[in-house]
């Protein structure tokens, strides 16, 4: 009884955890999109201005941006690839038990 | 330590950090050095990558250690898979730095002390795994891989972090340069500095999260087998 009880506290615990996940995940994407928008204004401002130049060129309308922005996706990528594993072992762990 | 793996909290810090390094790491100013230009910012990625293998088999060899003692299965798996992320982040280590040298140094392998060094080690922990992957008999396996990869660690402190600080190098910290460079006060610039050690950090806990899956996996495999 009391053994039961426990494991249903702990399931509702990873209940609670994977909830509170999915609206990290949904901020997560919501300040992605938003800074996605921001450096694709970022760059119309940028193409604006006067001729490449070396390291300021780089940053202000040597299209930087675009990098960043490839590299972020990457890397969200791999997290959520990542979390998706995470949470595959987590269904499996619960089984095996 | 199992219950620690299955929180969450610090893989989205892990997440954070990591992100703002890449963020910050294009778009902050840095200081122009030799013919370096932008390629500094490799600082924020290249360097993590050793940062990271070095506590992973600094993790590694403690399991390995507690194997030796208390002989649980369970510290064998933890000591192989915190290697193996390890081997990973070094060869990744090995690769951004051939990349950055073939651009700055002109060549991708010059033989520098340091480059040589990091392959030596890395060779050393791959026979690691080629030796546990020699025995079938799992006491046996876990005792002389543990040995092993204590000796293995015992090479990779001097192949990396004191012989090429001895010879000349085309690394930062070579001879007749005092201290570490690149961490002391007056060498990485403050900016950089606010940058790099999240970065470090960032890469870490990403490192640390893959091999708590493998870990996970492999003792999961391991129940089943003995049940």
């Amino acid at each position: 009884m009391d053994y039961n009880a426990t494991c249903k506290i702990k399931n509702n615990g990873r209940k609670e955890i994977n909830q509170l996940m999915k609206k990290i995940y949904f901020v997560l994407f919501c300040t992605y999109s938003l800074l996605l928008s921001a450096t694709s204004f970022a760059q119309t401002n940028g193409a604006m201005g006067d001729s490449p130049g070396m390291a300021v060129g780089m940053r202000s309308n040597g299209k930087i941006y675009v990098v960043v922005a490839v590299v972020l996706t990457i890397l969200l990528g791999l997290f959520l690839y990542l979390a998706s594993l995470d949470k595959k072992i987590r269904k499996m762990e619960k089984e095996l038990k | 330590m199992l219950i620690m793996l299955r929180q969450s909290w610090w893989k989205i810090t892990g997440v954070i950090l990591l992100i703002y390094a890449v963020i910050a790491g294009f778009l902050i100013p840095v200081p122009d050095i030799g013919n370096l230009f932008e390629t500094s910012r490799n600082l924020f990625f290249h360097v993590p990558m050793w940062f990271s293998q070095l506590v992973l088999i600094t993790i590694s060899l403690v399991y390995s250690i507690i194997y030796l003692r208390s002989n649980k299965i369970n510290s064998d798996i933890y000591a192989a898979e915190f290697a193996r992320t390890g081997i990973v982040f070094g060869a990744l280590g090995l690769i951004t730095g051939a990349i950055w040298a073939n651009y700055t140094w002109g060549a991708p392998w010059s033989n520098d002390p340091k480059q040589l060094g990091a392959a030596i080690a890395l060779l050393i922990y791959l026979a690691y795994f080629v030796l546990r992957n020699s025995m079938t008999d799992i006491d046996k396996r876990g005792r002389i891989a543990a040995v092993y990869n204590i000796f293995a660690y015992c090479i990779y402190v001097p192949m990396v972090m004191i012989l090429p600080r001895l010879v000349e190098s085309l690394h930062p910290g070579g001879k007749g340069v005092e201290g570490n460079p690149g961490l002391s006060e007056k060498d990485l610039d403050p900016t950089m500095r606010k940058v790099f050690w999240p970065a470090v950090l960032g890469w870490i806990i990403l490192g640390l999260w893959i091999t708590t899956l493998r870990v996970r996996l492999k003792t999961m495999e391991e129940k089943k087998l003995t049940s």
